[in-house]
């Protein structure tokens, strides 16, 4: 029994939902204790997160009965190829955060009050991605998300807490609507397990209009966590408000795990896409892709620049996605994987330039190259790469969103994914012009590198930027990316493969 | 009102308060810990547990209160709970499921009976008595420092 593989499910959530409540007694009174449970905590995470990508493809989707009790009745948690490519996202952008933060929050007051929420909203999002249950989720992503508005509010800046309560409210909306949502839903199938709802909603046959005001109620909640363009409002305030380790982690994973993730599972998975949802999809997409390019070019703060892009490039991930092709879906995801490393990197490079010149308005900045290499090499890559420079990873997905959606005969929107292509590399090279080259500014000469364990965490992720192409090879698609690929195509099979997978 | 009742509210109430507070405290942990053979549980009980200590709070005036069940102690049993729960849960991994029940479950609808039940509503009762009562005192605190700047 303890050498069975679905063990190490469990441990997603135990690992840092643990670290949170030890840090929370004893974090005050030893002072490097959060520093060393933070990383300790996401080291393990990522660890077994790799291990569970290895298991998937050895044993199959491996589905956990908590409890001891068997899934249509009990809790179940299940890791298929979707949830060990998610999982693997989101810790390894956690712990390069957390190394990130052990120069970087130095500056605020209460430390170990950040580690216990950050690894609280870390086990809600890992829960998220873990859950088979359809409200276990909905608890998961509302420990995530009210874990969020607290470090939104971080730093207790009237701006700061007025962006936190804005956040906090518009959530509580979407959280409310698919909370409406899941019970409807329960109503109608008499149960909360994904895969028996899905098989119950076969069975069903014919899509009613239940189905069709469930339908859109997540996307209406799961819009709005992932801040797709009529639910956008709160993403530009927040994310810059927060401090830029958890900026990294809000654009980089949490919207992805929280939006993007849940909305593929329910809508692919349980409920079914049809011709209907996959056109709201596109369209939804091609509109946060257009909308977010074009308000981000205007901005002068570095942190809303990047979080309007962040609303753009969530918009190509829904594009591609929602085509619904195997080449879309893949290169939906592996633009995901992409956009969260070097959006976090981008927003790891915020900070840094926050940490040495105390601005983030990029009018104030410039020359910062020679002063800041690490920082501004790093920064470089990740621009290019998001940009869709060719050898770097953002080309490559960014190249096969494009051929997915001329393979498909989308044309209109194929045009407006190059045009808004070009128009992010014409804000991140204003980012560059701006804020690293041309004149240092006078008062900026005394500005010096950042400390050595923000420059690791840059450089690990500059490499994963870097290498991040490779994913596509062959050997390393088939382990990680094409199963979590398989999972969203074989669409409700989903439900057969997990019962089948219950000891 | 005269200056002798500046703290906390009046004669009348506070007497009623210290005749009914400990009633309220021992129904709350009567509903905690009868949870898993009646209506209630942990939540439930530990709402009424914090609402013996805000009672308290509003009939005596924060100090009382604070002298009773200081901050520190409050959210030391707060994040106490979430680890006495989370460490029961990670004890089913001795019957190899993360949350098995692995007490002997007993007689049905006596009062040490149903395993783990009971034990994870004392943890709960205490996580949600302490989160409450802490969320009472930061909003009382909160109150109170905007009223210094001013």
């Amino acid at each position: 029994m303890m050498h069975d593989p679905t063990n190490i499910i469990p441990f997603f959530v135990i690992i840092p939902l643990a670290g949170a409540f030890i840090i929370s007694i004893v974090g005050k009174r030893l002072k490097w204790l959060p520093d060393v449970m933070g990383i300790l905590a996401t080291l393990g995470l990522l660890s077994i997160s790799i291990l569970s990508v290895r298991f998937v493809n050895l044993y199959g989707t491996l589905v956990y009965t908590v409890g001891g009790w068997k899934p249509p009745i009990g809790i179940a948690m299940v890791m298929d190829g979707l949830t060990a490519f998610f999982v693997v996202t989101i810790n390894l952008v956690a712990f390069c955060v957390a190394l990130f933060s052990i120069n970087y929050m130095e500056r605020f007051t209460s430390k170990w009050k950040f580690y216990a929420l950050f690894l609280l909203m870390l086990g809600g999002m890992n829960g998220v991605v873990v859950t088979g249950d359809v409200f276990n989720l909905f608890v998961f992503l509302e420990i995530a998300a009210v874990a969020s508005y607290a470090l939104v509010a971080f730093g207790t800046e009237k701006h700061e807490l007025e962006a936190a309560f804005k956040y906090a409210v518009m959530s509580s909306v979407g959280s409310l609507f698919i909370l409406l949502a899941i019970a409807i839903l329960y109503s109608y199938t008499s149960t909360l397990n994904m895969a028996d709802m899905a098989n119950v909603l076969i069975k069903k046959g014919e899509p009613s209009n239940i189905m069709l005001m469930v339908s859109v109620f997540f996307i209406m909640g799961f819009g709005l966590k992932s801040a797709l363009v009529p639910f956008h409002a709160w993403l530009p305030d927040a994310h810059p408000s927060a401090p830029a380790p958890i900026s990294a982690m809000l654009s980089g994973v949490l919207i992805k795990s929280l939006g993007i993730y849940a909305l593929c599972r329910m809508f692919y998975n349980v409920i079914g896409v049809s011709d209907v949802t996959t056109s709201v999809f596109l369209f939804l997409g091609a509109l946060s892709m257009i909308v977010g390019g074009i308000l981000a070019i205007g901005q002068w703060d570095f942190k809303r620049l990047l979080a309007y892009s962040s609303i753009s490039q969530i918009g190509y991930i829904v594009l591609g996605i929602a085509l619904g092709t195997p080449l879309g879906i893949l290169a939906g995801l592996f633009h995901l994987f992409n956009h969260s490393v070097f959006k976090s990197l981008l927003f790891l490079n915020s900070g840094a330039l926050e940490y040495s010149t105390g601005t983030r308005d990029l009018k104030q900045m410039g020359g910062l190259f020679k002063k800041m290499p690490i920082t501004g090499s790093t920064n470089m890559i990740a621009s290019m790469s998001i940009a869709g420079i060719p050898p770097l990873s953002g080309f490559w997905s960014k190249l096969l969103i494009i051929i997915a959606l001329v393979q498909a005969g989308r044309f209109g929107y194929a045009v407006w994914a190059v045009i808004i292509s070009v128009l992010t590399l014409a804000m991140y090279l204003k980012v560059l012009r701006y804020g690293f080259f041309g004149q240092l500014k006078e008062k900026l000469n005394k500005v010096r590198e950042v400390p050595i364990f923000m420059k690791l965490s840059m450089i690990a992720l500059a490499c994963i930027c870097i290498i991040g192409g490779m994913l596509l090879v062959y050997g390393f698609g088939r382990f990680f990316l094409n199963p979590a690929a398989d999972v969203m195509f074989e669409g409700t099979k989903y439900a057969a493969v997990t019962m089948a997978a219950v000891q | 009102m005269s200056r002798k009742h500046e703290k906390g509210m009046s004669l009348i109430v506070k007497t009623i308060t210290r005749f009914t507070v400990g009633l309220i405290l021992l129904y709350g942990i009567y509903i905690l810990s009868h949870g898993h053979i009646s209506p209630g549980g942990g939540f439930a009980g530990g709402v009424i547990v914090a609402l013996s200590f805000i009672h308290l709070m509003l009939a005596y005036g924060k100090e009382t209160a604070l002298k009773k069940l200081p901050k520190n102690v409050a959210s030391f049993f707060e994040s106490s709970g979430a680890i006495l729960f989370l460490g029961i849960a990670l004890l089913g991994f001795t019957g190899g499921y993360f949350f098995l029940n692995f007490l002997s479950k007993g007689q049905p609808f006596r009062l040490f009976s149903a395993g783990i039940i009971p034990l994870c509503n004392i943890a709960i009762s205490f996580k949600v008595g302490a989160g409450l009562f802490t969320i009472f005192v930061a909003l009382v605190l909160l109150t109170f420092e905007i009223g210094k700047k001013k």
